[in-house]
């Protein structure tokens, strides 16, 4: 089922420093996200995950190079580096609170409109939005403002934004944070659907969830990335049993994961 | 050569006026985000302390010296029974404390133009502070003297109390993380508070210096306010250093332009290199660096 | 869902509003009351540029009073002109007083033009908002910062206006304004006309809101205000969706200036600077700052209260005026308006979008 045909651009991070007032928060760090990839990035508090987010989608300054297809992104405008195809969600679902879930997903649709169509009213539903409502479930809520959504409901319309925007790499930070086992599970089998199509970067503190879903995961420790591989070769990694891992996952036997891997 | 001096000098007394005025705004805008026009009433509160005190006080040089602490507490009492009454319900809304706190400032100039009348009223200065001192071709007017100390005696004062007292620790707290100093047991509302009576305090110390230069009258405080903040503005948030640069910045700047143009065309200067400013630094000259979203 | 009756209830609230606006008011009202009406419906065009940029941008426009002065020295300008020119004299009557030349200035010269003037009237401080909103909102800086720098520069062109006594007339402004186009304003006839236009004029500019509230871009300008970093990494531009906003805004309070002086007739700067700039958005405050129709009724009310009580109860109005801050902005932050949306949404469904920055009065019920 892994998928021959992959779609989307992949990512390529080389040598990337971000330094905040002298403290160097992100250190050298090279990554290579595959089309088609669901990778997630994990480490403990401070290791940089966010931060790494941050720089590849222009919210801070970093040096380095980061190529998405055949673009540079350092040094690009927010808005520019989005119009590229990249995506992002926030540690906190930021969806607009006062709008429509309908309203919300016409809007992460439409950075393309013309000045004559922005002025006009919205009519009908264009075919992407009813796409991503059915995706992500939310098709009997898109009347209700986005405000009154359930934690992990935000969640779901912030991904189906970034569907309708039709990005090529989503980026999530810790999307199922807050959530219960349910919802998670449903996040999950979400993100599955989504990589089929595209490139998706998970950051993650939910060992669980991380074993359940990932295609390929990288350890971010102090600014650096540790280890990367599959599950399994990032479990068996002794460096990042010390760091990370080793703490975490003690009261299981060190082999246990992985065996759910479809 | 002198001209030059005299108009740096002259620069620099506008320069301690606005610090004066600014240094409780950086508290209250700057620390707490608290847009307060009514700051200048608070002023014009300390100015008429200093003429209620020389009414009841002959001797000028004596009722400047009790006014000083004074108005200090007539305008922090005046700003903690605001910020009690009104700003702490608002400090999710922070543009719209704006327009409160303009109503009040309406409502406290109506109630001075009641109680003291609506025409300006004077101070007498006491002697020491009426000449002038020269040196080596330059003048320097006695009262300018009196209120660039007085503005780098608060400074100092107001840097003192943040750095190496308890209240300033938690005024710091507060200002950087509220959440966490709240969880941390620090009674925000109350340091809040606090904060709000120093800012406002420093506003009255400022209103009494004002009535060495000028007239006290009930629309005083509207012809500083927005000056002001525009040092604040320029200066960055969170830092005192921000605030005392600009301000003597901005009165340098103020008089070599009315010097070359005209006092109108100044103004407009002042602001064009604002804007032209804040290109160059959007968040003001310090600032506290975050990776918050907000 | 969408009854026949509900189709029709915008149209049908514009036609009553047309009603009450060109045929009620000039039969109902003196010629007195006519020309003090017309000079309140001045303040209400205003607020349509308030409502837009404040309640749905979230823009604190605290300089409207700049624009509103360059719509209107634009248009007095020229009026003085004509006067000159219908007397027989080179110069206005105030530049034969304080001026030092007997030439007109270089920029009086093309005001004389009318289509230039009027041009002017809405270019002049359209030009004006997109030059210094490009340069804030480009480079983000803060909301509170824009607020102080609008009204510094209400303050700075009003310093400027006085300062210029030989040009601009000074603290007196542009006064005794006789004609319009050819028609003597002294004549009530005329003045009646001047009504209409601006009546006309506010109705047509709160439909060009209207359909600006109820476009994709108005969604997307609420979402700014609400979250705007979001915006940005949906790939827009939120300074573009800002500025538009911004100088529409500037523009009706231009046009707002330029028909305030046949309907007054004066400018000055006393009704530009920073006091009358904070007056413009009170009105919308009060009245619902979000709510088009609320901003238009509460600049009208307010603008009524402010002349029929300042002058018999100047101190009694100035404690009312400061209360009416703090209640309206205060404690009703959705203004009179939201009052109106809480009584209806016992009967209909819950209607989203008006919000100031945090949850209040309007936002929608279920969750509570």
């Amino acid at each position: 089922m892994s998928g021959e045909v992959l779609k989307g651009e992949g990512l390529t991070v080389r040598d990337l420093r971000v330094t905040f007032d002298g403290f160097t928060a992100v250190d050298g760090v090279d990554l290579d996200i595959r089309p088609g990839d669901l990778r997630f990035l994990i480490g403990p508090n401070g290791a940089g995950k966010t931060t790494l987010v941050d720089a590849v989608t222009g919210l801070v300054k970093a040096t380095g190079s980061v190529r998405f297809g055949g673009d540079e992104l350092l040094g690009k405008p927010v808005h520019r580096i989005a119009r590229l195809g990249i995506g992002r969600t926030f540690q906190t679902a930021t969806v607009f609170e006062e709008l429509t879930v309908l309203q919300n997903l016409d809007i992460a649709a439409g950075a393309g409109r013309g000045p004559l169509t922005m002025l006009r009213r919205r009519t009908g539903v264009p075919e992407s939005v009813t796409k991503a409502l059915e995706t992500t479930g939310l098709t009997e809520l898109r009347d209700r403002p986005a405000g009154v959504l359930a934690h992990g409901q935000k969640q779901w319309l912030e991904i189906g934004m970034l569907l309708v925007q039709d990005v090529q790499l989503l980026l999530l930070d810790e999307p199922v944070a807050g959530m219960s086992h349910e919802e998670r599970e449903a996040t999950g089998e979400l993100l599955q659907r989504v990589s089929a199509e595209r490139t998706v970067v998970v950051i993650e503190h939910d060992m669980d969830f991380m074993r359940s879903f990932a295609r390929s995961v990288s350890v971010l420790h102090a600014g650096k990335v540790l280890s990367e591989g599959t599950v399994a070769e990032v479990q068996a990694d002794a460096k990042v049993q010390e760091v990370y891992l080793g703490r975490v996952s003690e009261p299981e036997p060190a082999a246990v994961p992985v065996a759910e891997e479809a | 050569m002198t001209v030059v001096l005299n108009q740096s000098f002259t620069g620099i007394s506008i320069g301690a006026v606005l610090l004066l005025i600014a240094l409780g705004l950086t508290l209250t805008f700057g620390q707490m985000g608290v847009i307060n026009m009514a700051h200048g009433e608070f002023i014009m509160a300390g100015a008429y302390t200093t003429y209620v005190l020389q009414k009841s006080i002959s001797s000028a040089g004596a009722s400047l010296l009790v006014a000083l602490p004074l108005a200090f507490l007539v305008a922090g009492a005046m700003g903690a029974l605001l910020e009690w009454l009104l700003i702490r319900r608002l400090y999710t809304r922070p543009l719209d404390t704006l327009l409160v706190t303009w109503g009040v400032s309406l409502m406290l100039q109506q109630l001075a133009r009641d109680v003291f009348g609506a025409p300006n009223v004077q101070t007498a200065a006491p002697d020491l502070l009426t000449g002038n001192i020269s040196a080596g071709g330059v003048t320097f007017a006695n009262n300018r003297l009196f209120i660039l100390g007085l503005a780098l005696l608060c400074v100092l004062g107001l840097t003192l109390v943040l750095r190496f007292t308890p209240l300033g620790r938690r005024i710091r707290a507060v200002v950087q993380n509220r959440d966490l100093a709240e969880v941390s047991g620090i009674a925000t509302g109350q340091v809040d508070r606090i904060t709000f009576f120093i800012g406002s305090g420093l506003a009255g110390v400022a209103g009494v210096a004002l009535t060495l230069v000028g007239p006290i009258g009930p629309t005083m405080g509207t012809n500083y306010i927005v000056d002001a903040f525009l040092v604040v503005v320029v200066g960055g948030i969170g830092q005192l250093k921000g605030a005392v640069i600009t301000a003597f910045a901005l009165g340098v700047l103020q008089s070599v332009l009315e010097y070359s143009t005209t006092v109108s065309v100044a103004k407009v200067g002042v602001l064009v290199a604002i804007v032209a400013f804040l290109q160059w630094r959007p968040q003001g000259l310090y600032t506290l660096r975050t990776r918050s979203l907000a | 869902m969408t009854t026949t009756l509900t189709r029709l209830r915008v149209p049908g609230a514009f036609l009553l509003g047309a009603v009450l606006l060109l045929g009620v008011a000039p039969l109902a009202l003196s010629d007195f009351r006519l020309s003090l009406f017309a000079k309140y419906l001045c303040y209400a065009i205003v607020a349509v540029g308030v409502s837009l940029a404040w309640g749905r941008g979230g823009l604190m426009v605290l300089g409207q009073g700049v624009f509103f002065g360059l719509g209107g020295y634009a248009m007095a300008m020229h009026l003085k002109l004509t006067d000159a020119a219908a007397t027989g004299e080179k110069l206005p009557d105030f530049m034969q007083l304080y001026g030092t030349s007997d030439a007109l200035p270089w920029w009086w010269e093309p005001f004389a033009n009318p289509f230039f003037a009027l041009a002017m009237t809405v270019l002049l401080p359209m030009v004006v908002a997109g030059v210094l909103g490009f340069f804030i909102f480009r480079r983000r800086v803060k909301g509170a910062y824009f607020a102080i720098l609008s009204q510094a520069l209400a303050a700075a062109l009003s310093i400027w206006l006085i300062g210029q006594q030989a040009t601009t007339g000074g603290t007196n402004g542009l006064t005794d304004i006789q004609g319009f186009f050819g028609y003597s304003l002294d004549d009530p006839v005329n003045q009646r006309m001047v009504y209409f236009i601006i009546a006309a004029v506010l109705l047509l500019l709160m439909a060009l809101a209207r359909q600006l509230f109820v476009s994709r871009y108005g969604e997307l300008l609420v979402a700014v205000r609400d979250s705007e970093e979001r915006v940005r990494f949906l790939g827009y531009d939120p300074a573009n969706v800002k500025l538009v906003a911004y100088v529409v805004a500037a523009g009706m309070a231009g046009l707002a200036g330029a028909l305030f002086v046949p309907a007054v007739g004066i400018i000055s700067p006393a009704l530009i600077g920073i006091v009358p700039s904070i007056g413009f958005v009170i009105g919308a405050a009060v009245g619902g700052r979000a709510s088009l129709v609320g901003a238009v009724l509460g600049a009208i009310a307010v603008a009524w209260a402010q002349s029929t009580l300042s002058d018999a109860f100047p101190a009694a109005w100035t404690y009312l005026q400061g209360l009416l801050f703090v209640l309206a902005v205060g404690f009703l932050p959705g203004g009179l308006a939201s009052l109106w949306f809480v009584l209806r949404r016992r009967r209909t469904r819950p209607t989203p979008v008006i919000r100031t920055e945090e949850p209040v009065a309007v936002t929608v019920g279920e969750t509570a």
